[in-house]
């Protein structure tokens, strides 16, 4: 019932539109429109703005309720929580430092592994791939992304683990065990474990955003640097490559914002030991991991205060990572722009 | 038309009513009991269909903090409050002993068929980092005839917080220097060897899947994943093996239990007890936010003593021995 008025509303009926009654009606009503578009304007506006302020107010509501519920650590450890590496609930000692190093090294060493190989993907698929493969290919990758973690956390300890432990590591400390780095015992699980595990969930939100801004490069660009005898290789640096550069430091730091704060996948394969071991074969521990691990057992109030402490500090890394993040970015465009002007 | 708006709005009304008329308890806490408990709350809905109890397993440290902030009726908590914790509270909590468990060391050593005996030294110099290899010559000692391989001991603990961990490291404060002046007790603790796995399933897990292994975890998981647990020398001086009988002698070889219920029976002095046992309880505050609810807390507390404790067997938790459950009658009697 409703369609069909709808549709008498917005489909002119022409023999209406020619008759001499329609047209002297239609003149009031293109007056009434003008005066409620104008307050549906104004509303329109103050209905985004609301949106856009939420936001702001989620983020300033977070940061407080964080800050509050830490205080009694705040006051209890300073700025030497940042500082020690000891983690004693029993006797009320906390440090951060072990989960910030593992933190910070698990979502690197995802970023290595996982940013060339995306930007590989998307270069093929961009530039290399038939015209049938591409459809399938990209939606194999965005397919990666729906994984719930907890699936990658269980194909890693069951599947992942186990290769590395009887091959992969094996492999490392004999040929590079001289970097210090694969040494020690070979668990399987680990920090290493965890970076891969990281960099497969990663590998999808880099990979169709540089896909996407390195489609948005245009044509003109290609074929110009194809005129002027470029290889295809020195057509995608040059030409593509470059030109995307920005977009796809974007990607980057979205891959890095999943792996830092991702949770189950990396608890379930870092091993969850507070310590800071130069081997990557050595377990270790995250800021969400020691909160998903241990919030829901916590009773004392100085040992819960350090957890959400440990939540601030993520919060402060993340945002801290992404301002670094922003300035790569502006200076790599103010660069460019510079080049452009010249 | 109206006809159909007037029969919505009827139907709407009595669903309304009959959501009334039921009655909804909330509980919440440890997650070591939950399947019993959610079989009792099943069974005791079917009896009493206008009552709901909602239980959700959030960890006894949960269970411990919405009691405290009266945000439930009733908790649930593997480890007994402290005293300071009790002090919290705006009302008298009662510990109410439900069921029992008991944590056992699983182990992986291919080559070793034989079940291993572990005293209480052997177990702490394993989990304090002492004992690093398997062929140390103390394990052999106790398991005469067993020959160990070269291999790597490697510890798996629980990495989250959990009652396991609680009861287990309770056990070993109670029997290691070493472990007392060191991690100490409590859900989570700074292990000082070892991997950490998150819940039973991933120690389990974790165990099965590393030759040389050693873990611990709940009896059922144990049981229900076939794995090798080593029996447990207890006080007494006996070697036993983890079983309903055996925890259930724990708790009933404790000499002096204490009114409130809050006792550790793990390294229980009985003859036939497993040493690392638990109670699990639910903490019920002693004035309730109704008194309707009250009512029904108790009349499923005593429900739960008279036809509950025979459902835990199949489930592989231990009843509360007779003794107990008469005091625990008694206790009920007292709150109002």
């Amino acid at each position: 019932m409703n369609g069909s008025l709808l549709k008498a509303r917005y489909q002119p009926d022409p023999a209406a539109a020619s008759s001499p009654l329609a047209e002297t009606t239609q003149v009031p009503r293109r007056k009434i429109h003008l005066k409620s578009s104008r307050l549906a304007d104004a509303g329109f506006r103050y209905l985004m703005l609301g949106c856009a302020l939420s936001v702001l107010a989620i983020v300033v509501l977070i940061v407080r309720e964080l800050f509050l519920r830490s205080t009694l650590s705040l006051h209890a450890f300073g700025l030497k929580f940042l500082m020690t590496q000891s983690w004693d609930p029993v006797n009320g000692d906390f440090g951060a430092l072990a989960f910030i190093y593992g933190t910070l090294v698990s979502s690197l060493l995802a970023l290595i592994l996982a940013v060339p190989l995306s930007i590989g993907v998307a270069t093929f698929t961009t530039e290399l791939c038939p015209r049938i493969l591409r459809g399938p290919l990209s939606y194999m990758v965005e397919l990666l992304a729906a994984i719930p973690s907890v699936i990658y956390g269980l194909w890693g300890v069951f599947v992942l683990v186990p290769i590395l432990r009887q091959y992969v590591q094996p492999f490392l400390a004999k040929y590079f065990g001289w970097t210090g780095l694969f040494g020690g015992y070979q668990f399987g699980i680990g920090m290493l474990a965890a970076g891969i595990i990281l960099a497969v969930m990663i590998i999808p939100i880099v990979t169709s955003i540089t896909r996407e801004v390195m489609s948005a490069v245009p044509t003109a660009q290609r074929e110009g640097v194809l005129a002027i005898g470029a290889t295809r290789w020195e057509m995608i640096r040059v030409g593509v490559l470059r030109n995307a550069r920005t977009g796809i430091m974007g990607a980057i730091i979205l891959g890095l914002g999943r792996a830092l704060g991702e949770t189950i996948a990396v608890t379930m394969l870092i091993g969850n030991r507070p310590e800071i071991a130069k081997s990557l074969f050595a377990p270790g521990y995250t800021l969400a991991s020691v909160i998903a691990n241990e919030f829901s057992e916590a009773t004392e109030d100085l040992y819960l205060s350090a957890l959400v402490e440990i939540g601030l500090v993520l919060f402060a890394i993340t945002l801290l990572v992404n301002i670094v993040a922003q300035l790569m970015v502006w200076s790599i465009t103010r660069g460019s722009a510079r080049r452009a002007a010249v | 038309m109206i006809r159909r708006l007037a029969f919505v709005f009827c139907s709407t009304l009595l669903v309304c009513c009959a959501a009334a008329a039921q009655t909804t308890l909330n509980g919440a806490g440890a997650t070591f009991p939950y399947p019993i408990y959610s079989k009792w709350f099943s069974e005791y809905h079917n009896q009493h269909p206008d009552i709901q109890i909602n239980y959700q397993s959030i960890g006894s440290g949960g269970g411990i903090r919405q009691v405290l902030a009266g945000t439930v009726d009733f908790g649930a908590s593997d480890g007994p409050m402290t005293d300071d914790q009790l002090s919290q509270a705006k009302t008298k909590i009662y510990h109410i002993p439900t069921v029992l468990g008991s944590v056992v060391p699983v182990y992986n050593l291919p080559g070793v068929s034989t079940e291993l005996k572990f005293t209480p030294q052997v177990l702490s110099d394993i989990f304090v980092g002492k004992i690093v290899n398997w062929n140390d010559p103390a394990i052999a000692k106790v398991n005469p005839g067993v020959k160990f391989p070269n291999q790597p001991v490697l510890v798996v603990h629980r990495s989250d917080g959990s009652g396991t961990t609680y009861c287990f490291t309770d056990y070993l404060s109670k029997i290691s220097n070493d472990w007392r002046s060191g991690p100490g007790k409590g859900t989570s603790v700074k292990w000082p060897v070892g991997l950490g796995a998150k819940g039973n399933e991933g120690v389990s897990g974790m165990v099965r899947q590393m030759e040389g292994s050693i873990g611990y975890v709940e009896l059922i998981y144990a049981v229900q994943n076939k794995m090798s647990y080593g029996s447990m020398q207890n006080a007494s001086g006996n070697f036993v093996k983890a079983s309903l009988d055996s925890t259930a002698a724990a708790a009933a070889s404790v000499k002096s239990m204490p009114p409130d219920f809050r006792v550790s029976i793990t390294n229980a002095p009985g003859k036939d007890a497993y040493p690392i046992s638990t109670f699990t309880w639910l903490l019920i505050p002693a004035q309730a936010k109704e008194a309707s609810k009250q009512k029904i807390i108790l009349d499923f507390l005593n429900w739960m003593l008279d036809s509950g404790e025979s459902m835990a067997a199949q489930l592989t938790y231990a009843p509360l021995p007779q003794e107990v459950a008469t005091k625990v009658r008694a206790t009920v009697k007292q709150i109002h």
